[in-house]
Parts: C-alpha cells; structure tokens; sequence
C-alpha cells in the first residue's frame, strides 16, 4: 500500500499538471508552432501517468485493494487504475500521432492541454465514488471533447460536427444531473456507499421516483459510451472530428462512460437491493441496451461507404458489447459478476489500442490526402506495407478473429455471459461480431487485394502517426501472449465493487 | 522445443517481411532450414509413446503452463508432440522450404511479403500440430487462414479475389461452427480447462452431462456433427468441397503446395483428434454416413477430376478424392486404419506438393495449364514430365512408393472393420482405378505425342532451383514407399488405443 494515501493520486496529478505546464508553455510562447515540444509534453505526461496507473495497479495499491481519499469522495482501487491504464495508453497514442496531423493547423498548444484536460477528466471519473464528483469530472471530459471534435475550424464537417455533439451533450448532462437530482430526493445523499447502506437499511421507498432517476442516469451513460438510442451523434461527430480526436473520443471517452456505470450501478446501485425491492432491475435495462446497439451498431456498419464512418459505427457495436458486462450481472452472483465485469473491463482495454490505432490509420489516410470511401483505400499497401499490415491486425481483431487480442476479449466475455446464464446475449454477440467480418475485411481487401484506382503518391512518412500505429499493431498482438496478466488483473478490479 | 521452432519460425517470417525483395526469397529459404533442422531433431529425438489425448499417452516435448483463466475454466499452454502430430510437423516444414524455393520463379513482386506470410503460415501450422489445448489450438488454427487468404488474394490468379472470399467465408464459418460444437461440449463436461486430453478422456468416460435441456447423448451427437462438418469444410469432403478447386487454381503455385500438402491435413488431423478421439462411439453409430461420405468423396472427386482441362484442377479435385481415403480409414477405427489414414495425410502430402509443384514448372515454361494447349512436353521437358510420371503413379498407388503403403493400410484396417466395410472398401479400391484413368488421360495428351504448344514461349529446360524441390520430394515418396516403418511405427503405437472405439 502507498503511503501517504495521496500518492495514490499520481495519475491524476501528473495528468493536471501536464495540462497545466502544457498551457504555461502556451502563455510564454503564444501561438507556438512547436510541435515536438508540445506533443512531448503531452506525451511524456501520458506516459509518465501510464507508469504510475500501472504501477499502482500492480504494487502501489494492488488490484483488489481500494485507497479512499478526501471523505471518500474519490476512490482509488482496481478498477480506476485499471481504467487510466486504458485512458492514459489511448492519449499516449493519440498525442504521438497528433505530432504529424497537426502540422499545419495553429492552436496546437490548446489542442494538446485539452486532451490531457480531457484524460485527466477520465480518470478522476475513474475513481469518483459520488455522484458529485462523477458529474464534475463527466463535465471535464466532455467540455474539451466538444472543442475537440470542432477543432477544424475551416472544416465545415468538423464545425457541424463539434456543434451536433455539443448540443446533444448538453442536453444528456441535463438529463444526467436531472436523474442526479431524483436520486438525491430519495436517499438524501450523492457519496456511493452510503447510498448503498441507505437503501440497504431502508429499502426503496419511492420507487418510483427512484427508478426514474436511474432511468436518466442510464440515459446520461448511454449518450457518453454511443450506445443506442443515444447513439446518433457519434457517426457525425467521430466523422467530422480531426481522426485522432475520433479514436480519443471512441476508445477513451467510451470507456470512461462505462467506468462510470460500472461504479455506480454496482456499488451505489447494487442489483440485490434495486431489483429485489422491486423498484427497478436496471440489468433488463442493459440487457436490452446491449442487444439493440450491438444489431443496430454492427448492421448500420455493414451499409456505409466511408471507412470513418464504418469505424464509428462498429464503435456503437462495440459499445453493445461491453454492456453485456452490466446485463448479465445477476443478483447474488458475486462471483460470475466480476468474470464478466471483468471481461467488459478487458475488452474496453483490447478495443481502446485496437480502435485507436485502426482510427490513426484513418488519420494517416487523411494525412495523406487519400480519399474517405472504402474504394480510395484500394492498394495503399503497396505504398505502406508496414502500416498496412497493422491496419490489417486492427481490423481482424476488432472482428474477433483468433490470433489477435480482440478474439479473446470477444471470447471470454461471451463465455461469462453464458456462464451466468445469459447464453442468448452471448448468441447475439456472436452473431453480430461474425457479420461484422464482413465489413472490417472490406478494408484489408481494399488495402491489400484490390488494385490501386488511382495513380497516387504519398507524400512521406509521418514518424508520429506513423509510430503510433506500429505501436498500437504491436500492443494489439501482444495482448494475445499478455492476455492472461491482464484478465487477471481485471478480475481482481472488479470483485472489489461485489465485495 | 516447441516453443523454440515456433518462435524461430516467428521471428523469420518478421525478418523475411521487412527484408527488401532482392533477397527475401533467398532469405526465406535459408532461415526456413532452421525449422526444417528442428523438426527433423524432434524426430530423431523422439521419445513419446502412446496418444497425446488418452491416458496412456507419454508426450515428447511437452511444456504446460498457465495463460489465463475463464471463470472455472482454464487456459493453458499446453504443446507436446506424439505419433500422430510428429510426421505432420515434419511434413510441414519441409514442403514449407520446398515450396519456397519453388516461389522463385513465379513469385515476381512483393516478394518480402509473400515470403514473410509464407514463413508465418508455417509458424501457426507448427502451432496447430502441436498445441493440446483448445483455445490455443484454435488461434493457431485461425492463424493458418488469415496469411493463406492473402496469399490467394494478392498474389493469385485472374480470379484470385472471388477465390480468396470464398475460401475465407467457407472456412471460417465451418470455424465457427466446430467452435460452437467444442464450447458446448466442454460447458457440459465437468472439466477444469479447455485441455483436449482432458475434454478427450472426460468425454471417453462417459462424463458428458446435459446443458440447456439438451440430452447428454443428442447433445454428444449434435456437437460431433458440428465438429464434423467444421472439420469436413476443411479436408474437404464432398458436399463442402467447392471451394478448393477455386483456391487451388487462383493461388499461386507455392501456396497451392502448402494448401494441398499441409492445410487439408489440418482437417483430417483435427477430425481424428476430435471427433474419432473424443466421441468414437457417435462415430460407431454413425459409420455407415461417415463412410459413405469417405467413399463418395473418393468416387466423386476422382470424376471431377476426369471431367477437368486445366492440370491443376485436375491435380486439385484429385485431393477430394485421395482425402476420402482419409476419411474411410479414420471411420475403420482399427490401427491399420487409423494409422493408413495418418500415413496417408503424410504422403497425400508429399505428392499433390509433388504435383502441384511440377504443374507450377509446366506453367512458367509453357504460360498454360490446359490439357488442350499442349501436347508432347516430354520432347522438351523431359525432366519435369518424367518426374511428374513419377509423380502420377506414386498417386495411383505403385508400390514402393508412398501412395501404395497409405493405400494398402488403409484398405486391410477398414476390410473387416464393421459389418459391411468390405463393399465400401471394394467402392473405394475402384476409385483407384478412376484415378489412373485420369491421370494416364492427362498426362498422354498433355505430356506425350508430338509437340504442340498453343502458346508463344520458348520452351526449355526449367531451371535448377525448380528441379530440385522435386527430386527431393521424389526420394521422400519412395523413401517411404520402401521404408514406411520410417513413420507408421509411430504413428500406429498412437493411434492403437483408439482402435475398436469405445474403451
């Protein structure tokens, strides 16, 4: 255990204060065009926080120990650090690729403080264990997620985009802090656990107003992890977004959602006492969240012709997926519990890398000035072998196939759904995830089996995008051989929030 | 060991793939001698008896260790070698550096990466042939599809694109259908890891339980099938066959070898490890289906095979029905059965790789495959023509060659194996004679007579680094012919306990 206690909140820390220097190296030198300055400070500040979530994970803290810290408003236990684990290796990747897509715009320092702003965001969200700080913190991630996603200023796709996502936005926070509210007429206090002892000692009184307080806390989750039917931003928005703010805002920003859920429906909201008492069973909620976003995530992918917006769109299916991990949660399983919690926490890992990097390719694409449709890919992999063989690994591992990480995230997380009974979840996301073969090979088909329609040169290499995504292609790989430390570690996490 | 050869082979194909062209084929030829060297010290080195999945079995090089855990379910690295896998590992490295040094001539661009996916094929076959649990066989199994469906679809024929679809849709649905069939049996089996030893000789004692109302027995009878079909998708046998003459014609000859040599073997090695290891007794029930399916496949496919023009349909189609042999020696479940069966993927191997090499010499000459296009090579070929006669009547069974020991074990395990074999037996003895028709066919109008040659190439003598795969793989057939204890003694002290199913 660290100690003193606060040493538990370097990642936070760290990430603050990367954010801060980041700005104070804007105010000395205003407008700078810096770019290897700008993008190493982040960087190295996402990095350095990667080291501490990790090390925390492994020996400060330990994976089922918690440290809770300023009156138990934040936790730091497992399952925060394993989820800045995902948040700090995504703006890592995010912020070295942004190296080369940035080189022409100004407002570079801004850009980089605010998505450290953002990963700092996510993981004080991580540990917060009041619906306070969890509304706060939910506010620091989207506020520099709006001006992210508009951050094209001349790009009229990237404008309406920003604008879309922010109105929407708006108007989930309200939803969400409205739900807030309801559940703070109930019980009478925001903080987790003594809303879990509340109900447990006096059982659920107004349930009716109660159940539609949770309702909108869903529906607040929803609209942050894109998942049906809060979902209708995220193909504009990761669309018109610059392509690395798109795989920030699919990977990170998503799993920060669900690290949200994950706390809250478990700790504060715990199944034994909500369902039982009769007042609402929010796992049929997420049940039928999960198999509507994962049929209209993976069929909506399988009808476009923009590979951007393909990806957004798996990036809902995905979402489907890891909802299992709430919907099959079942009451009194303490154990089968924290297997697919745990595999939901897993596959928000595996997919963070994988989608990050298969986005970056895009930017790369982008960056290059290669068109948008599936038809414009065709023979980039005689111009790019390498890259082209990790955009190959991203696809064939977001569609589950063996050799990559994201087989046996899909795996273990359908055979815990069928272990705690809910076959029929596992059934649909087999289903959709084999359909989903078929439009993430239209891309390798593209890059490697079709001939190039047009005669292009692509001008150089970018070493940062270039970096980012062979290091993506390599995590991605090697989460295979490293699956089992990782599983692990996410078990541990998550038997902490049914202890 | 294992772990070495297959992390050597890795580390090659990495090397390979980022070597330039010039000298990636040069390259991948000599790297692949270390796991050819290997693979052939596994041999003299080997030590294990008995089946890798029954009780009796003592493995060689076997390492087990933990990866990961399911729940109450176990992932573990488990890879061990017995006479079965053996040959198949040996098989495999070797037609894997034959076909490479057959690539040098037809592979002309993108060479790094035709070579880095070649070496990294061999690594997941390595991998498949070894690995002795489930999870883990199966990534490397899937490992297999992904380099061969780009080896079709970039480097492949006119057609290559439609090719390399069909071949990846038809073979990972059966995947996913054998999945399926595995998962559900080892939820109704009161097993602690996705081990196959344990799944095999849970099943064997009768410990199946039932799972979602299913009935034990329909339960053991549906997930075989499943199984079956999967693995039949693969081999293939007839119905599911109508992929392979697609993939074999688009590839490229190097990938043709190793999808005819070694992928099809990755069925019928799967076939007897899961089905006629684990459930022998669906298998009894069913015999009649199962070896109808064996014989019809010979019968069948040796047909197709006379009604094609293109030589190497010709040679491909010839693998449907040399496969049905396969099948029909693995339903006998008697050793000489079940080790012909496993004989036979050995030297089916080496000789359609034999044949499918030899076409690829005939077609860099010549620039056509068509029976109809030419005539009389032998004048001006002589080489590649008498080793592809040779070729032809190791497959049509001349004894001293390998073909004719596959076939002969064979034929005496299944004679008396079930009430009725002898008729399917004496079916499948007849589809011999179909498969000299053809080949005899072939060769005397494509090979003998007076020249002719539709195309305009200058016809020479192919070059040497063509011609020496071919002898290599010439010795190896009559090696075997002449000396088949070289392997069958291993391989029927593996097979011996299955014999007669039901322990």
């Amino acid at each position: 255990m660290v100690s003193p206690d606060w040493l538990a909140l370097a990642p936070h820390g760290i990430l603050g204060l990367t954010a801060m220097v980041l700005l104070l190296y804007d105010m000395i030198d205003p407008d700078s065009r810096n770019r290897l300055a700008l993008a190493s400070i982040a960087t190295v500040g996402s990095l350095a926080a990667l080291a501490a979530s990790a090390w925390l994970l492994a020996v400060g803290v330990g994976p089922s120990e918690s440290v809770s810290l300023f009156d138990g408003q934040l936790v730091v236990d497992g399952v925060a650090l394993f989820f800045s684990v995902v948040f700090t290796t995504v703006a890592a990747l995010v912020t070295v690729a942004s190296y080369d897509y940035l080189a022409d715009h100004s407002y570079q320092a801004e850009y980089y403080s605010l998505v450290v702003l953002a990963t700092t965001g996510m993981v004080v969200l991580a540990s917060a264990n009041s619906l306070a700080t969890a509304f706060v913190s939910l506010e620091l991630v989207s506020l520099p997620s709006y001006a992210l996603v508009a951050f094209l200023k001349t790009n009229r796709g990237s404008v309406e985009a920003g604008t879309k996502y922010f109105l929407i936005g708006a108007l989930s926070s309200a939803v969400f802090v409205y739900g807030i509210s309801l559940v703070y007429a109930v019980a009478g206090s925001l903080h987790f656990e003594t809303l879990a002892a509340f109900f447990a000692e006096q059982g659920i009184e107004q349930a009716g107003v109660f159940g539609l307080g949770i309702v909108m806390i869903v529906g607040g989750v929803a609209f942050k992890t894109a998942s049906v039917p809060f979902h209708f931003w995220a193909p504009e928005a990761y669309e018109g977004a610059p392509a690395p703010i798109s795989g920030f805002l699919s990977s990170a920003s998503k799993a920060a959602g669900f690290v949200l859920a994950f706390r809250a429906f478990n700790v504060a909201f715990s199944l034994d006492i909500a369902a039982v008492s009769g007042a609402i069973d929010w796992a049929l909620l997420f049940q039928i969240l999960a198999v509507v976003t994962m049929i209209v995530g993976n069929f909506a992918a399988a009808v476009q012709e923009r590979v951007k917006r393909m990806l957004a769109y798996s990036s809902v299916g995905h979402a489907g997926y890891v909802l299992i991990g709430l919907a099959a949660i079942t009451s009194g399983g303490a154990g089968g519990n924290s297997i697919v919690m745990g595999a939901a926490m897993m596959h928000l890992l595996v997919y963070g890398v994988m989608n990050t990097g298969a986005f970056l390719f895009v930017g790369m694409a982008e960056y290059w000035g290669v068109g948008r449709r599936f038809e414009d890919y065709n023979g980039l992999s005689k111009q790019a072998p390498m890259a082209c063989v990790a955009m190959a690994i991203f696809m064939f591992s977001l569609a589950g196939l063996p050799p990559f990480g994201g087989f046996f995230s899909k795996y273990v997380l359908f055979l815990g759904a069928i272990q705690a009974g809910f076959w029929w979840l596992a059934a649909i996301g087999a289903v959709t995830s084999a359909l989903s073969l078929y439009y993430y090979s239209r891309v390798v088909k593209a890059i490697w089996i079709e001939d190039p329609s047009a005669d292009f040169r692509l001008r150089g290499r970018p070493v940062g995008l270039y970096a980012a995504v062979m290091l993506a292609g390599v995590l991605t790989v090697a989460l295979l051989p490293a699956f089992g430390v990782g599983i692990e570690a996410a078990y541990d996490a998550a038997s902490v929030l049914f202890a | 060991m294992i772990e070495a050869l297959l992390a050597v082979t890795f580390v090659s194909s990495l090397v390979v793939f980022a070597a330039p062209d010039r000298v990636a084929g040069k390259l991948a030829a000599l790297l692949s001698l270390a796991p050819l060297a290997g693979s052939l010290w596994l041999y003299t080195a080997f030590d294990g008896s008995g089946n890798a999945l029954l009780p009796d079995g003592d493995l060689a090089f076997e390492t087990m260790a933990t990866w990961l855990s399911i729940g109450d379910l176990a992932v573990n690295w488990h890879v061990g070698l017995d006479g079965v896998s053996l040959p198949l590992v040996v098989l495999t490295t070797l037609l894997t550096t034959l076909a490479i040094v057959s690539a040098w001539t037809p592979i002309d661009e993108r060479q790094s990466q035709f070579y880095g996916l070649v070496l990294f094929m061999e690594a997941a076959l390595l991998g498949v042939f070894s690995a002795l649990d489930f999870f883990l066989w199966f990534v490397f199994w899937e490992a297999v599809l992904v380099p061969m469906y780009f080896l079709i679809g970039v480097w492949g024929g006119p057609r290559r694109k439609y090719a390399a679809i069909k071949f990846f849709v038809y073979t990972n649905v059966a995947s996913l259908l054998m999945f399926i069939g595995v998962i559900a049996l080892v939820f109704a089996l009161p097993v602690e890891s996705f081990g196959l030893p344990e799944i095999a000789q849970s099943l064997r004692a009768g410990e199946l339980g039932s799972l979602a109302g299913i009935q034990p027995g329909t339960l053991e009878v549906l997930a075989f099938f499943a199984i079956f079909v999967g693995f039949a998708v693969k081999v293939p046998v007839v119905p599911f066959h109508t992929w392979l003459p697609d993939a074999h014609v688009e590839a490229p000859t190097p990938a043709s070898v190793l999808l005819a040599g070694v992928l099809l073997k990755m069925g019928t090695y799967a076939l007897l490890r899961f089905n006629f290891t684990m459930m022998p007794g669906v298998a009894q029930d069913y015999v009649y289906l199962i070896a109808a399916v064996g014989v019809v496949s010979v019968i069948y496919g040796a047909m197709l095979a006379l009604a094609q023009q293109d030589l190497k349909r010709i040679v491909a189609y010839s693998s449907v029905s040399s496969m049905g042999y396969v099948i029909l020696g693995l339903v006998a479940l008697t050793p000489f059965g079940l080790g012909g069966a496993t004989f036979q993927m050995v030297s089916h191997g080496l000789i359609s790789g034999l044949l499918f090499m030899t076409v690829g010499v005939i077609y860099n000459t010549t620039h056509t495959r068509m029976v109809g296009d030419m005539s009389g090579l032998a004048d001006r070929m002589p080489f590649t023509v008498g080793v592809f006669v040779a070729g032809a009547f190791a497959y049509m069974g001349l004894p001293l060659m390998s073909g004719f020991a596959a076939e002969v074990f064979i034929f005496l395990g299944a004679f008396d194996a079930f009430a009725g074999a002898p008729w399917f037996t004496a079916a499948a003895m007849f589809g011999i004679v179909i498969v000299a028709g053809y080949l005899l066919f072939a060769m005397q109008r494509s090979l003998f007579g007076p020249f002719r040659l539709e195309t305009d190439y200058e016809v020479g003598r192919a070059p040497l680094h063509d011609v020496v795969p071919l002898v290599v793989l010439v010795a190896t057939i009559v090696l075997l012919g002449v000396f088949p204890e070289l392997i069958f003694d291993m391989i029927t002290d593996a097979v011996t306990a299955l014999s007669g199913g039901v322990a």
